[in-house]
């Protein structure tokens, strides 16, 4: 499909913005709105080469009236319409709800199965900088619970591109959430349009010992710790699932048969979080291959503070996938001390946000 | 253009019922705010205020020409702009520092950051990064002092953005049905981060459309202090008396970018034209003349207040950094009551 002498790589936001001028291409059904999507910043770039290329007829800003453009955007899209609503913030998405779970997500089945609402809402997680409360949630957890909803949570530039594509061509409402320290990431992306399917994982480091069952910007975190676990002589098997919702249950049972030992890394908060739905999986339907208890790393259940020193303590990190693995090995596999030597620098940090 | 077409002019002093220190004190208030955000776009640079900051330059006369006419116990809410509602209540400058820098002694223990600005001892209940989100707790706080009948009034400032929230007319319907006594302040100042007014509102004046709901509705010149007071006043005064909801659109402009400390002109959204009329018409700048001009203060005055002003962001300062950063150890304790 894709021209192997391709070796282009550009950055996670320049993918989505790629991913929806090319969607907006290939279908004149699609447009993009919400609040600042035409603006000179056009949502951390994401939305500029749109609305460059399409204009304000097909990509234009919104009032802060999210409840209602979300229902517009339902309304469109029974139209035959395929519209892209785009929210800075996750956050932002919880004042929309009534219109996503009692509206989007049900329309379909509501009626017997004779609508179909092809939507996405895109939101972006934020995290770092003081962030705090409102500006930082991950709510992918909110949107696994409600039937009818797909949800895409991209991890790297590559499948970014893909995912939302995909996500448009969809004929249900789907939920990409994104995340905001990925968006200067770059990975190999393919100039062409692609679509990756919706519901597949991704193994992005195979290994014997461990699952590791990561998403969006803990992908990146549980490749970090694997390589500190390679120094342990643990192989972890790191799996992006790409699509949670709905996710993919065939590669954590194959990865679960050829381990016996699973780690969960989310971004979002523990408690019924995605974390708790993977581990029930697991222990539903693979109990006879663990050998040992489910772990999971994912957010205190606290809101997000703001201060540095509250931030460092509340965000998991690879260190904490790394201990939770070594937790589950006891010592039995300690055979190389951790030197630390290959925990790659903390991120920049990206400073004053909106 | 969005420019500063809406100039109310001053009215005689005798007119505004305040006394001269009461006039000065009003200038006194506004350079406060300026000279806080002045430190802190000279330090923000450093990196050491970890958290995204929305600076209130230009608008200095709303929070000040209302909070003049609130009284302490008067309850208000603010949003993710509130270090000039938050000063002008009454907040100090030590806390609204500490918060910046994360330390445990700061306004909300670090917690919160400059969008979640907090001064209970003052009435500033609390802020929020959710545009509109303090819109309808502010008429949760007026339904309880009128089922307590309590003599105070609660007040919500938002941007011109809050308005096209649907929780704003809303709670707006809801406090007219009650009579409740809450003050709406909708600070127009022309844009929600970049997007200007004409992108997000049909035309006319949001007042117009407000006035269909009932209640008392006014706009002002919200670079005007004696204007906003006097306005504010009344406003306060037709809901405190238990007639129902107030909404004041104060007309303003934000000189700095909508996040952070920089100029933002050359982003193509605003011109840096419009940005220097409205420098022109600075609010703090043209009451400062009004003053001189009127005899009310002098230029020592000024100059020893400016003095003193300089000396409390100061020690402010160095009490914020000095102190402890904020503990991750008292997070728990923070959940539940
Ligand atoms: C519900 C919601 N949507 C979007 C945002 C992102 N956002 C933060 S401030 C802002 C602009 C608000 O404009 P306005 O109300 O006019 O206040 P100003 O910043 O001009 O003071 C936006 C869009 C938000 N915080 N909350
Ligand atoms: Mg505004």
């Amino acid at each position: 499909m894709h021209n192997l002498n391709e070796k282009r790589e550009i950055k996670y936001s320049e993918a989505l913005s790629e991913a929806l001028a090319q969607a907006m291409e290939k279908d004149p059904g699609v447009f993009v709105f919400g609040v600042g999507v035409d603006d000179p910043k056009g949502i951390f770039g994401t939305t500029l080469l749109a609305s460059k290329r399409f204009g304000q007829a097909r990509v234009f800003d919104t009032p802060l009236s999210e409840n209602a453009l979300t229902g517009i955007a339902v309304g469109a899209a029974l139209e035959g319409m395929r519209p892209v609503m785009v929210h800075a913030r996750d956050d932002f998405f919880l004042l929309a709800m009534d219109q996503i779970i009692n509206h989007a997500a049900k329309w379909r089945f509501m009626f017997g199965g004779q609508h179909s609402v092809p939507m996405v809402i895109r939101g972006i997680i934020g995290q770092g900088w003081g962030q705090a409360a409102q500006h930082s949630q991950s709510l992918q957890a909110f949107f696994m619970h409600a039937p009818g909803l797909k949800v895409i949570m991209p991890s790297n530039a590559y499948n970014a591109k893909g995912l939302l594509m995909a996500a448009i061509e969809d004929p249900n409402p789907v939920i990409c959430i994104e995340h905001r320290k990925l968006f200067d990431l770059k990975s190999f992306v393919p100039s062409k349009p692609y679509s990756l399917p919706l519901g597949r994982a991704q193994c992005v480091r195979p290994g014997a010992d461990v699952t590791i069952v990561a998403v969006s910007q803990m992908v990146e975190e549980a490749l970090k710790a694997a390589q500190q676990l390679n120094q342990r002589n643990i192989q972890a098997d790191v799996l992006d699932l790409q699509t949670i919702k709905p996710f993919d249950r065939e590669a954590i049972l194959g990865s679960l048969k050829k381990t016996g030992r699973l780690v969960i890394a989310d971004t979002g908060w523990l408690t019924c979080g995605l974390s708790a739905e993977i581990a029930a999986f697991a222990c539903e339907q693979a109990f006879s291959h663990l050998k040992a208890p489910v772990k999971r790393v994912a957010l205190p259940d606290f809101p997000t503070p703001c201060a540095k020193t509250l931030e460092t303590a509340y965000y998991p990190t690879s260190q904490s996938i790394v201990d939770a693995v070594v937790d589950l090995f006891g010592k039995v596999k300690e055979t190389k001390p951790l030197d630390g030597s290959n925990i790659a620098v903390i991120d920049a940090e990206f400073k004053g946000p909106f | 253009m969005f420019l500063p077409r809406f100039k109310q002019s001053f009215p005689p002093p005798k007119r505004t019922g305040l006394t001269c220190s009461h006039l000065v004190k009003l200038y006194r208030e506004m350079l406060r705010i300026r000279k806080v955000e002045d430190k802190i776009v000279e330090l923000y640079p450093r990196q050491e205020m970890k958290c995204p900051t929305h600076l209130s330059i230009g608008q200095e006369a709303v929070a000040v020409g209302v909070s003049a006419a609130l009284k302490q116990k008067d309850h208000a809410y603010s949003g993710h702009r509130c270090h000039a509602h938050y000063l002008a209540k009454g907040g100090a400058v030590a806390g609204l520092f500490a918060e910046l820098y994360g330390k445990s002694s700061g306004c909300a223990r670090g917690f919160g950051g400059s969008m979640h600005l907090v001064a209970l001892e003052v009435g500033l209940v609390g802020s929020s990064a959710i545009v509109g989100g303090t819109i309808p707790i502010a008429a949760g706080s007026a339904l309880a002092f009128k089922m307590r009948k309590l003599p105070y009034v609660a007040v919500a400032y938002f941007g011109d953005a809050g308005v096209e929230q649907g929780v704003f007319y809303e709670s707006y319907l809801f406090a007219a049905l009650k009579s409740l006594p809450v003050v709406y302040i909708c600070e127009n100042n022309g844009y929600a981060t970049q997007s200007p007014l004409a992108n997000r509102q049909p035309p006319g004046p949001i007042i117009n459309r407000v006035k269909r709901l009932g209640g008392h509705v006014a706009a002002v010149d919200g670079n005007n202090v004696l204007c906003v007071y006097l306005a504010a006043k009344k406003a306060i005064a037709y809901a405190r008396q238990g007639r129902g909801p107030a909404f004041l659109e104060c007309r303003t402009y934000r000189w700095l970018e909508h996040v952070g400390t920089n100029f933002d002109y050359h982003l193509g959204y605003r011109t840096k034209n419009e940005l220097e009329q409205w420098m022109k018409y600075c609010p703090v700048a043209v009451y400062k003349n009004w003053l001189l001009k009127n005899k009310l203060t002098d230029e020592t005055a000024l100059k020893n207040m400016e003095a003193e002003i300089g000396q409390e962001i100061n020690d402010a300062l160095a009490a914020a950094k000095s102190g402890p950063p904020a503990d991750p150890a008292v997070m728990a304790a923070s959940l539940y009551a």
